[in-house]
């Protein structure tokens, strides 16, 4: 077995007293002393700091310097509108392959600091991020160059109603940032960020780029406000969960297409032809006209026990129609919430469902996401 | 009254030919919140060994083996409304059931609490 890799953090967070697992190659912070419940909520309420520098960052750029060039090569991998973004402007999108189906799905945006807003900047999963680095090294035409940045940056999100009021202490300029929007500032004299209004958590605040270097003093400082505290990856889970959001390798992956995945709404207009010139783009122009496909849903289970991942999904005579892939407890929900894939003629909010959990039908029914509602600043 | 623990962290408090099951709070915060907790019914046997109950957290389910044989005589009902009970009392309040005990002797293979600490302090 390979030794699992360390983040910058990874002393901070065996301090802290966090109890670590291994992820994706990662020795990572699955909880800290506070558990797995309160750091869910106390993210929902004040503000929680998490470690994703395990997460895939890269910057693409043209030789001829042009942002057009470098959206277009961009382009043929993801069905995102890539052309249109302004600087400092970011968008969610998934890596297909040549079927449609999700080889991963990622943040991308176009950097907004004068002299670089010809480059893209990537987020891309843990998990994933050798094989989209090669995906990108594969496909980019010549004149492209793609920059990986793991070896100089590290990544932390600060989410949650106070993140705004924390982080806006140390740079006035993040107050005004809007949801899917970046800046790259200063956050402290000589602590240059790459900040960006966003996350997975469904709540308000920030991901911060910053250099390995600079990591542990942001993060202390971070820390040092009441508000604040370190959360790991168990209520990252249950807070992407009951926000809706799609967990790569559970709820998506190769064997579904974004249109199966709810990810409709990730594709501009004039990305959902057959011939929009990327990867999957006649998997993505055929799923929407076939109203037959499996799609992702809600899913409330009545009473409390949770329905986990690989839970059968029944209509009510008793025949398989799909299966969870998220599943678990919502502290803010206040019970059980999964998503899973049903056949389409049980997409609608409200149709019953039971669910076989440890051999007995329990009742469920679909319902629409997300579970907490979104808290995004839009301005 | 003796108590006993199994390698899975279950404790049986016997009185009697009467054995009370739960959790150790070792178990208990190993699992974190718990959030629901599944039940057998009243009057089912159980081998030693076999689940007996389910105890869930936020983030996964675990079960609860039955220490010893025996029959089911009366489960914890405030845990179904109460889940959280486990983590505050788990040796007390947290309790799961109660079961006639078959065969005596198989509490035998099971851990005394000085055994079990030991048992504990080397995971």
């Amino acid at each position: 077995m390979s030794e699992l890799l360390k983040t910058k953090l990874h002393a901070k967070h065996q301090a802290l007293g966090a109890k670590m697992v291994p992820f994706a190659g990662y020795d990572m912070p699955v909880q800290y002393p506070m558990g797995v419940m309160k750091e869910h909520l106390h993210t929902r309420e004040k503000a929680g700091l998490f470690d994703v520098s395990h997460m895939g960052q890269c910057f693409i750029f043209a030789d001829d310097g042009t942002f057009e060039t470098a959206a277009r090569a961009l382009e043929t991998l993801v069905p995102a509108d890539i052309q249109s973004l302004k600087p400092g402007q970011q968008r969610y999108s998934q890596f297909l392959n040549d079927e449609g189906g999700i080889l991963d799905d990622l943040m991308i945006s176009r950097l907004g600091f004068e002299g670089h807003t010809h480059k893209l900047y990537l987020v891309v999963n843990a998990g994933c991020k050798a094989d989209d680095f090669m995906h990108l090294a594969t496909y980019m035409p010549p004149g492209i160059t793609i920059d990986v940045a793991d070896d100089t940056l590290s990544l932390i999100a600060l989410q949650g109603p106070k993140a705004v009021d924390v982080l806006s202490q140390f740079n006035p300029a993040v107050r005004d940032l809007t949801f899917m929007n970046s800046i790259d500032i200063p956050l402290t004299p000589t602590i240059w960020c790459h900040v960006s209004r966003s996350g997975y958590t469904g709540e308000d605040g920030y991901e911060i780029s910053v250099k390995h270097d600079d990591v542990q003093t942001l993060t202390d400082m971070l820390l040092a406000h009441e508000d604040v505290e370190m959360i790991g990856l168990g209520a990252r889970d249950s807070l992407r969960l009951e926000a809706g959001l799609c967990l790569y390798g559970h709820d998506i992956d190769t064997g579904v297409s974004p249109i199966e995945a709810g990810l409709f709404w990730s594709i501009q207009k004039h990305r959902r032809s057959a011939n929009a010139g990327y990867k999957g783009a006649a998997r993505v122009a055929a799923d929407i006209a076939d109203k037959s496909t499996k799609r992702l849903v809600g899913i409330q289970p009545e009473g409390r026990a949770p329905a986990r991942e690989h839970t059968e999904i029944q209509d009510l005579d008793g025949n398989t129609i799909g299966e969870i892939t998220s599943g678990g407890f919502g502290p803010t929900a206040g019970g059980p919430v999964a998503m899973g894939y049903v056949a389409r003629k049980f997409t609608k909010a409200g149709t019953p469902i039971q669910l076989i959990v440890r051999g007995k039908p329990r009742a469920a029914k679909v319902v629409k996401m997300p579970f907490a509602p979104h808290k995004y600043y839009r301005g | 009254m003796s108590v006993y623990f199994t390698e899975d962290h279950e404790w049986i408090k016997v009185d009697g030919d009467t054995g009370t099951v739960g959790i150790s709070p070792y178990a208990a915060k190993q699992l974190g919140d718990v959030v629901y907790v599944e039940l057998p019914e009243i009057g089912r046997e159980v081998g030693k060994g076999d689940e007996a109950a389910v105890v869930e957290s936020v983030k996964a389910a675990s079960e609860v083996y039955a220490p010893v044989g025996g029959e089911v005589t009366e489960v914890n009902q405030t845990l179904e409304d109460a889940p959280e009970t486990v983590n505050a009392s788990a040796d007390g309040d947290g309790w799961f059931l109660k079961m006639k005990i078959a065969d005596a002797s198989e509490l035998e293979s099971l851990m005394d609490e000085a055994k079990y600490k030991e048992y504990c302090d080397g995971l």
